[in-house]
């Protein structure tokens, strides 16, 4: 044990000695002009990825490099993240929060070393941020409601599949959802439970939903991923039932053109990829640029 | 190679691949080996460390301990709660601690006086402790801390960001624990041989209840952290992290059928995870891939250490 100890600090020494020798200096890195960081909360879900993919290209279209790192929806790993990129000498950060609230001492990193910071998707609730792209959550909400109502004749029974609880998309798209169904005649919302985003989840609170309520006519899911799952269990149970999701992801398209599905609020996740990093390149040349840019939204039908 | 020479490799294995890990990394590029970013790392390292410290202790009587992400929540938010409603930042970090404490007391009494496999018990705290976290931030990560307590994350002591001082002490500590005390002696008989242990006059149950205990504090203590670090207490902290510390412990060496293995080995195992995350950061490798090279290291490890018995 003794030897391990010495062992230890000797290795460490080393490290730093090594460091100090290769000239290194304890002054902030040097910045690469040419260098935008990405962090992304997961890429565990095709709607990141996809907005991972447009950053990449309108940034290689632009002649810039991003490095796009995962948070794997972990907010200290995203702290990490961004420490690594400010080593890393990025001229302006585009941060995709794991949570609003957590994602504020990452960006306190960035600002602290002069990064500008632009917020995508989700917003933070703290910490200097130039911009926001992102899709309005909420009208993307009413324009579900809109659509299910139209397709019931302004009547029936409807089931909400709410996000993760407490996050902005979740608020907001429910926000919306509610502003069009609520208080209206002949319509009523039987369950609105929280399957978190996630497909599985999705699959077993629909199931769990058919168990307590079994008469209802339309599903709403805050995003594809979760409608996808309700697909599942009522496909199971031969049930004909509206099912909109939210995002627009691929799957959820090819699950529309069977006719398994009737429609999502589609995002544009590389579309907000690409602005975002527009307009990172726009204020790293000392450009002003829009506080909120909002970015489209479609919903997308057979 | 000369079997001296083997025999000097294959001992200080751990520490060797971390070297060479480091020496790879700062080859490809010049911003690892930077001052900035080797605190950068070892600020990063020491929320694992310090749980890998806690969990060393268990592993070390063969058990296991799977609770600990959700006990760092757990103590997380209710240090950021205190923190909140008196601004008092000793009380929340001995409150937090307390109920890390507490929590792993529940854990060793199951074990030890319940007879249960370590396993099951801290599979079924680990998702109680997280709805208990669930509930009691009802779902909403606590936020809007006070500067004083945001120290702790963010701040330097002479130099050393305030998370490896912590870590430098809780390994300290529990270097001195296993090598010096009696506590420690024991606790190595007890992993290498339980019933010839109790045999031969060891409390076995008092031991084994206190690794629970010691591995919930030093979760706590990771909890407040991580909290301080991130300057909010998410229900979602810590999901995951009992996978980063039994990692470190087995990078280290330390053997999972306990008895065998050395806190230096988990620090230094703490360090080639981190060493990684941080590495394969800077080098711009792909997050998709960065899994798999992550698996591949460990599997490697484990390996090298079977070809080594």
């Amino acid at each position: 044990m003794k030897k391990g100890v010495k062992l230890l600090s000797l290795t460490l020494s080393t490290i730093l000695i090594i460091g100090i020798l290769a000239g290194c200096n304890s002054q902030k890195p040097p910045k690469d002009e040419k260098k935008i960081g990405m962090v992304v909360s997961t890429l565990n879900n095709p709607f990141f990825v996809s907005m991972k993919e447009g950053a990449e290209k309108r940034a290689k279209e632009l002649g810039y490099e991003v490095i796009v790192l995962d948070s794997q929806n972990d907010a200290s790993k995203e702290r990490a993240n961004v420490e690594d990129l400010v080593q890393l000498g990025i001229t302006a950060l585009v941060i995709n929060p794991t949570d609003s609230d957590a994602v504020v001492n990452s960006i306190k990193v960035a600002n602290d070393n002069n990064i500008k910071v632009i917020t995508i998707d989700r917003k933070a609730n703290g910490g200097e941020v130039a911009c926001h792209v992102a899709s309005d959550n909420i009208k993307g909400g009413e324009m579900a409601a809109k659509f299910i109502l139209q397709k019931l004749n302004g009547k029936g029974n409807l089931v909400e599949l709410q996000g993760i609880p407490g996050a902005s998309a979740t608020r907001d798209r429910g926000k919306g959802f509610h502003n069009i169904v609520d208080k209206k005649e002949g319509v009523k919302v039987v369950a609105s439970q929280a399957a978190d985003f996630d497909r599985q989840k999705g699959l077993n609170v629909t199931q769990n939903v058919i168990q307590a309520t079994p008469k209802f006519d339309a599903v709403f899911a805050h995003n594809d991923e979760m409608a996808l799952g309700a697909i599942e269990a009522i496909k199971a149970e031969n049930k004909d039932t509206i099912i909109v999701g939210f995002d627009g992801n691929t799957d959820a398209k090819t699950a529309i053109q069977r006719g398994e599905m009737d429609a999502t609020v589609a995002q544009k996740p590389d579309l907000m990829g690409g602005v975002a990093v527009e307009n990172a390149i726009k204020i790293g040349k000392g450009e002003t640029v829009q506080k909120e840019i909002p970015v489209e939204l479609q919903i997308y039908t057979k | 190679m000369n079997n001296n020479l083997k025999n000097k490799v294959l001992k200080y294995k751990s520490s060797i691949g971390l070297l060479i890990l480091c020496i790879v990394i700062s080859l490809i590029t010049p911003r690892f080996l930077t001052i900035p970013n080797i605190k950068n790392v070892f600020t990063q390292v020491s929320v694992n460390a310090v749980i890998a410290i806690g969990m060393s202790f268990v592993i070390l009587t063969g058990g296991i301990d799977l609770s600990v992400g959700s006990i760092l929540a757990v103590s997380g938010a209710v240090a950021a709660s205190i923190i909140k409603s008196t601004g008092n930042v000793y009380l929340a970090i001995i409150v937090a601690l307390a109920i890390g404490s507490l929590v792993g007391l529940i854990n060793g009494i199951l074990i030890s006086k319940g007879r249960i496999q370590a396993f099951i018990v801290t599979l079924a705290t680990m998702t109680i402790f997280r709805g208990v976290t669930y509930v009691y931030t009802n779902g909403t990560p606590i936020s809007g801390l006070s500067g004083s307590f945001s120290a702790i994350g963010n701040k330097t002591v002479l130099g050393l960001p305030i998370p490896v001082v912590f870590t430098i002490i809780v390994f300290g500590l529990a270097y001195y624990v296993l090598s010096q005390t009696r506590y420690g002696r024991y606790l190595y008989a007890l992993g290498g041989n339980e019933d010839s242990a109790r045999l031969s006059g060891i409390n076995t149950v008092k031991i084994k209840t206190l690794v629970y205990v010691i591995c919930g504090a030093a979760a706590a203590l990771s909890g407040i952290i991580v909290t301080s670090r991130i300057g909010s207490a998410s229900p979602n902290a810590g999901v995951g992290f009992e996978l980063d510390a039994i990692s470190a412990v087995v990078l280290g060496g330390t053997s999972l059928s306990g008895g065998e293995g050395s806190i230096v080995g988990t620090i230094i195992g703490a360090l080639i995870i981190g060493v990684l995350n941080n590495g394969l950061n800077l080098v711009n490798v792909s997050p998709f891939y960065q899994a798999i090279i992550k698996g591949l290291v460990i599997l490697l490890a484990v390996i090298v250490e079977k070809k080594n018995k």
